[in-house]
């Protein structure tokens, strides 16, 4: 039986050329992205924005939008959504925050239950008032600036300081390109998406390390390669691997993401933009050509240890 | 790489079976797992958005107990100045504190000085802090200042939510849910967790009432109409029924007897309007208390008030000396089961409101088990059949490998006794994606040896040793997120943190071992001359 090859064995391309290509463009994307943010904004969800979200489903027939909403506008709760989600006969309602504090946000709920009757069922009812809402935002944030640190830190004791700071670099144009694609797509962004943020972290870390083990190897063993060829040939070795790895997570995402249900929806929707788009590609066209820049392996050719070989990877 | 000694394989294939082992309850009927010792009946508990049930987080309201305090400071120091027979004009509270002007001619310093023994050290007769519950000082004029110190608020905080759990617990008891969790969070919060409730607003109706049931005397010497026009007699409060039309009371603040000296209160029905009702016992001192003032006051009404909300006012007809009586107010059964719940569990020492409710419908959760199971099958398989198409009989290996990978997740979470959530599935269906990725890694560096001019076994060995460097590094980042992760989250996302760490360790374990030792036995066993991959 012949096995799949879904990349041939010795391939030879030039990524490190591509770097006067990519980094415009990653620039650009990134000021892009923060442009996003700040005026196109995220689609915060209770968690980071307080108020109430009930997901019902009718116990006969197709759910009547406007028909709910005529129910539940004349409560006079302020602004109130409505959602198809998933099946027809299923619908996702947010009430915004109430003012008055904690009592007021239950009250409103008691109120739209109220209205709604017995013709649904109650699937979901989750309600966070102002204060939980603005702590978990900024544990969110805290956390997430915490994790960037801790693996700063570890890649500074394991590799050096440039490969620790390119990491970053590249971690950090994961994560906003990541939140330009939220607020792109307006996706709740709630405390899943901080998981999911995490977790794209976590995942373009991994294959950054991968190409960095290499590249780090190779540094010892070619000491005259020039510094772009030395990357080109580490990020061509590890291609094969980096491939069939973001194939194999695809999959697993794929299949969430079709069969996992609304709810982790947004969740894998998010990850399978960060994994599988954004940290394949920032692992071999931002994190290995910026070691360039940041001066990584500069000096090795004054360095009086002969080199082995003939010096070709 | 590729030698292992024989107690070494052994002690591999033993220990991955052994955590293994620990899932096995998890796929066994409850009836069974049952008669097993309690140490094997550790299981994975599904997360209430998997099996439906409530979240509800409470906090113990600061400010109140801050008013409280303050009230209870105004009083005793009321009361000690009299006792000393010590002349005062205007005894205020004004923001964390109490002030009282000493009339001039008063002996001021012994004012002062009696006034300090209401201050009490913090923390008992241990405390090493020198704190006080209360800062005394004096200005010119008479004044004197008794302010709260802030270490005296936490601690009464502190408290009041040890307090309230006990009587949360008792009050959740009644409701006979299984396993409903109660805890602190932080200081001054409470969570609770009640699995399995078709509807929560029974449990919230149960958790917001403070419950404080005060028998008082209703005010029938001055009008009530002029009361609720603002005049309200210096003794008085003026109170309304907790039934509709909202009746206004003239009620005396002096509480007769107080919830705290009930023993018993059960639902009932009135025997001849047939009406629910609730019956309540005293315990002795409070049915001496009520005897006596039911002696006294017979042909008047007293209010029975709840929560500042009078239950009904009846008349007294004739002393009750038994030390026990009926409450009948416009009952529905279910509400009279609750108050008698609410009497038997006793009164909250401060109000507590819901600042986070997470309620998830049982309909929705069995939803979720189905997709979460659905997702898992279809992207293992996708990975299984991706893996056999690229690796070929290596990819077998690979299959075997992340199989046993997940049957170790599943035995860690259960000798944890950890929470399986949706998010929990997710992250054990990512960890198959990377669980096969430690397997690419070193199958890759494999092939890159082989084409490098080695032999096929030492290939094979020098892949592993290149690669195992690799795998580790690049595991320890993700597995730094995942503990962030777990810090900062609650509920379902923490689940997902749970099964990510884990399998990330798992991942390692097997990668290191288990891949490792199926890789070498085969290779002792066939002797390849080239390498399948």
């Amino acid at each position: 039986m012949r096995l799949l090859r879904i990349v041939p064995d010795e391939t030879k391309f030039d990524f490190m050329r591509f770097r006067r290509i990519s980094f415009p463009i990653s620039a650009l994307m990134s000021i892009l992205a923060i442009s996003l943010y700040f005026f196109h904004g995220l689609n915060f969800g209770i968690d980071f924005k307080g108020g109430t979200l009930i997901e019902v489903q009718t116990k006969a027939g197709d759910a009547d939008l406007a028909k709910m909403r005529a129910t539940l506008g004349s409560l006079g709760l302020g602004e109130v959504q409505l959602q198809q989600f998933g099946a027809p006969n299923d619908v996702l309602i947010r009430i915004a925050e109430q003012p008055g504090g904690d009592a007021a946000q239950q009250t409103a709920v008691a109120k739209a239950r109220g209205a709604l009757g017995d013709a649904y069922d109650y699937r979901r009812v989750e309600v966070v008032g102002p204060r939980v809402s603005g702590e978990l935002l900024s544990y969110g944030v805290i956390g997430l600036g915490l994790a960037i640190f801790c693996i700063l830190i570890y890649l500074w004791f394991r590799f050096e300081w440039q490969f620790a700071l390119g990491a970053m670099i590249a971690n950090v144009h994961d994560i906003v390109l990541t939140i330009g694609f939220m607020s792109v797509t307006q996706i709740d962004f709630d405390l899943t998406s901080i998981a999911a943020l995490l977790t794209i972290l976590g995942y373009s870390l991994n294959d950054t390390v991968v190409i960095y083990d290499r590249i780090r190897e190779m540094l010892r063993r070619y000491k005259k390669l020039p510094m772009p060829d030395l990357l080109n040939a580490s990020v061509n070795q590890t291609l094969s691997r980096s491939v069939i790895t973001h194939v194999t997570v695809s999959l697993a995402l794929l299949s969430l993401l079709l069969f996992g249900g609304e709810a982790i929806h947004s969740f894998t929707a998010t990850m399978m933009f960060g994994v599988v788009l954004v940290g394949t590609y920032t692992s071999v066209f931002i994190a290995s050509p910026i070691l360039i820049y940041l001066g990584v392996g500069t000096g090795r050719d004054s360095l009086t240890a002969p080199a082995k070989k003939d010096d070709k990877p | 790489m590729l030698y292992f000694t024989r107690w070494k394989a052994l002690a591999i294939v033993l220990t991955a079976l052994f955590i293994c082992l620990f899932a096995v309850p998890n796929f066994l009927p409850e009836k069974m797992v049952a008669s097993w010792p309690k140490w094997a009946q550790r299981h994975v508990v599904l997360g209430l958005d998997l099996q439906g049930g409530s979240h509800i987080l409470l906090e113990v309201d600061t400010k109140a107990v801050r008013k409280e305090m303050l009230e209870t400071l105004r009083d005793d120091m009321r009361r000690v100045l009299r006792e000393a027979r010590i002349g005062y004009t205007g005894l205020v509270v004004r923001g964390s504190s109490a002030e009282v002007r000493i009339r001039e001619g008063a002996n001021a310093d012994q004012a002062l000085e009696k006034l300090r023994t209401l201050s009490q050290p913090l923390g008992g007769i241990l405390s090493a802090t020198g704190q006080r519950s209360l800062d005394v000082t004096s200005e010119a004029g008479g004044l004197i200042r008794l302010t709260l110190s802030e270490p005296a608020i936490v601690e009464r905080v502190r408290q009041s939510v040890d307090q309230s759990i006990q009587i949360i617990e008792r009050r959740v008891n009644e409701l006979g849910t299984v396993e409903p969790l109660i805890e602190r969070e932080g200081t001054d919060r409470i969570l609770v967790q009640v699995p399995g409730l078709q509807d929560p607003t029974r449990l919230k109706q149960l958790l917001g009432k403070t419950a404080k049931l005060d028998f008082r005397m209703v005010d029938t010497g001055n009008s009530v109409e002029q009361a609720t026009q603002g005049q309200v007699p210096l003794d008085d409060d003026v109170l309304y029924s907790s039934s509709q039309p909202k009746t206004p009371y003239l009620v005396e603040k002096r509480v007769l007897v107080s919830g705290a000296d009930l023993t018993d209160a059960q639902p009932g029905f009135d025997q001849r309007t047939s009406e629910p009702i609730v019956s309540f016992r005293f315990n002795t001192s409070g049915a001496r208390k009520f005897a006596e003032v039911t002696q006294q006051n017979v042909g008047k009404p007293f209010a029975i008030v709840l929560d500042n909300e009078v239950i009904s006012a009846p008349v007294i007809r004739e002393p009750i000396l038994g030390g026990s009586g009926q409450i009948s107010g416009s009952f529905t059964v279910q509400s009279a089961n609750d108050l008698a719940i609410l009497l038997r569990a006793g009164a909250l020492p401060a109000p507590l409101t819901i600042i986070e409710e997470r309620t998830v419908g049982p309909g929705l959760g069995a939803d979720s088990i189905a997709k979460g199971k659905i997702s898992s099958y279809v992207g293992a398989a996708m990975v299984i059949i991706f893996m056999l198409a690229t690796y070929g009989l290596f990819g077998l290996f690979a299959n075997i490998a992340v199989a046993i990978n997940v049957a170790m997740i599943f035995g860690v979470l259960s000798m944890l006794d950890a929470t399986l959530t949706l998010p929990g599935i997710a992250g054990i269906v990512l960890t198959v994606g990377i669980a096969v990725d430690s397997n690419v890694l070193i199958y890759e560096r494999i092939r890159e040896e082989v084409r490098g001019g080695r032999t096929p076994i030492n290939a094979i060995d020098a892949g592993f040793s290149r690669a195992l460097a690799t795998i580790l590094d690049s595991n320890i980042t993700t597995f730094i997120a995942a503990a962030m992760l777990f810090y900062i989250g609650t509920g379902p996302v923490r689940g997902f943190a749970v099964t990510l760490g884990i399998g990330i360790i798992t991942t390692v374990f097997t990668a290191f071992t288990l891949t490792r030792l199926i890789v070498a036995s085969w290779v002792r066993w066939r002797r390849p001359q080239r390498v399948p991959i």
